[in-house]
């Protein structure tokens, strides 16, 4: 910072005579960095300038009342009720909670047979990652998919509001059922860290698809009709769950360029 | 408003042209659209031409980084954008106005102006500043905090213009921005290219030969996926007969030009 001007040069800049061009700008290159200097100048003005601030004042006030009104600050529930995809999720989602509903009753009534919660549990949040990463669903997707921020942290944000939604209804229908919770949140995360890394290649909404079907089709049909828990949802399974997660997600990781481009498959 | 020059604005380019594409094939689900096309454009308004099905789309595609090369080389801002590159950052420079534009419904114009900004990673001081201008520039400020859903057809076409303007880009890339704009907007929509155009690449696709001649410093005409002819709009006009179909000298000249391309192609 340069030396503070003394007083008397303060009101010689103020009245606007007997300085040097060179003196001026010095001292006003001091001025933009120096509150203090700022208030000095303030106090040595002339009744001309203070005349002259005083009719900017009024203008300036005039136009501030005659000019639109400043934009109100958004609360959160306008932000959230504007948000495209919990609309778009909203009929998943009532649909997710339906059917862990229904699986719930399903095992009050029928003790006999494996739990149905667990058994769901994997595919449940599928349906809402994939509307979260599909063209069809999301109106601005063209202009989304050619900005830098489009790809994968895009859609870890997106799948982690579905799973913000889904974890609280499957947790629920966990407690309610009386399955270990580990049991019920890491196949899902599992499977949703599936379909994520499977999408990179395929797309998103097929990846949900083919490993929503492979699931039913390998696992829950035949649990169903042999009425016995299969052995990848024993307790014994925790840790090769974790080890599948962090497989996963390794792979999709390192195809994150995968997810830059408008693809045809999502 | 004043705003503060970073040292990237002031640096240097290094790349002789903000586009350089060689034998760029671009494929439209199975159908190669662009085919074996070489581009190569600087600063200024460049107006790209061509019949239905030329592959307008898909090169603007292609140029914007939405769909990947399938042969080719591709540099925009001088860095390679096929393949497996890293299209970050030259993503931030770019701005895209996709033709099937589309919004959400429940934002306000400046709410999506906004989000768009946010997209494009612009510094988050910079961003409300930015927004105001874009709006202001496309003469839609008195309707900033309408709904998207309340708009008019010309009235959503110019928020997808602010939209595509907001981050200052290097390349801008308009795919049909003319269409349901009113003659007067059209006017202001020209002096809003060539003000970009100053220093910045802008690539504008349209089906009006009046609009290229207007606000155009280069016409490039594609026809098949092949580029046909680049040059000037005079020149463009100088192609022209008296005896090629069309009302205007340019549309003359763009006639004449496509009829030659399709008679040497035929044999």
């Amino acid at each position: 910072m340069t030396t503070h001007p003394t007083l008397a040069v303060l009101t010689r800049y103020a009245e606007g005579s007997g300085l040097d061009d060179a003196t001026v700008w010095s001292v006003e290159v001091h001025l933009e960095g120096c509150p203090q200097c700022r208030a000095g100048l303030a106090g040595a003005t002339t009744d001309g300038t203070r005349a002259l601030l005083d009719r900017v004042a009024i203008g300036l006030a005039g136009g501030i009342a005659a000019g639109p009104v400043p934009a109100r600050r958004r609360r959160l529930w306008s932000a959230v009720h504007r948000r495209w995809l919990i609309w778009a999720l909203l009929p998943w989602l009532t649909m997710t909670g339906a059917v862990l509903g229904c699986a719930v009753l399903l095992e009050r009534l029928q003790p006999g047979l494996p739990s149905l919660v667990l058994l769901l549990a994997p595919v449940a949040p599928l349906p809402g990652v994939a509307v979260a990463w599909s063209r069809r669903v999301d109106p601005a997707w063209e202009l989304i998919a050619g900005t830098p921020a489009a790809g994968l942290t895009m859609l870890l944000r997106r799948t982690a509001s579905v799973l913000a939604l889904v974890v609280p209804v499957l947790v629920l229908a966990g407690a309610r059922s009386g399955v270990s919770l580990a049991l019920v949140l890491l196949p899902c995360l599992a499977f949703t860290t599936a379909t994520i890394a499977l999408g990179a290649v395929i797309g998103v909404r097929r990846a949900a698809a083919g490993v929503g079907v492979l699931w039913t089709a390998a696992v829950v049909l035949p649990s169903v009709v042999t009425e016995k828990l299969p052995v990848v949802l024993e307790p014994g399974s925790v840790p090769v769950w974790t080890v599948a997660i962090v497989a996963l997600a390794a792979f999709a990781a390192s195809r994150a360029d995968g997810y830059r481009r408008l693809s045809s498959h999502n | 408003m004043m705003r503060t020059v970073s040292a990237a604005e002031t640096a240097p380019t290094t790349h002789p042209w903000a586009v350089h594409a060689e034998g760029l094939r671009v494929r439209a689900g199975r159908h190669l659209a662009v085919d074996g096309l070489g581009l190569a454009l600087g600063a200024g308004v460049h107006g790209l031409l061509g019949p239905n099905g030329a592959g307008k789309t898909t090169l603007i595609r292609a140029l914007a980084t939405v769909v990947k090369p399938a042969g080719g080389r591709l540099r925009l801002l001088g860095e390679p954008v096929d393949g497996r590159a890293d299209l970050r950052r030259v993503r931030r420079g770019l701005g895209y106005l996709p033709q099937q534009f589309g919004f959400y419904p429940r934002f306000t114009v400046r709410e999506f102006v906004e989000y768009m900004a946010w997209l494009k990673e612009m510094p988050k001081p910079l961003v409300p500043g930015a927004v105001q201008r874009a709006i202001d520039r496309v003469g839609l400020a008195s309707k900033a905090n309408a709904r998207m859903k309340t708009l008019s057809g010309g009235m959503l076409r110019r928020a997808g213009i602010a939209q595509a303007i907001v981050n200052d880009p290097e390349v801008l890339l308009l795919d049909e921005p003319t269409v349901g704009l009113d003659p007067e907007q059209r006017l202001d929509f020209r002096k809003l290219l060539r003000d970009v155009g100053h220093d910045s690449c802008v690539l504008v696709s349209t089906h009006l030969v009046e609009d290229v001649v207007a606000a155009c410093s280069d016409v490039v005409m594609i026809n098949e996926g092949r580029l046909v002819y680049q040059g000037t709009p005079d020149d463009l006009i100088a192609q022209g007969g008296a005896g090629d179909a069309g009302d205007s000298p340019a549309e003359r000249g763009y006639s004449a030009l496509l009829h030659r391309h399709r008679a040497e192609a035929a044999r």
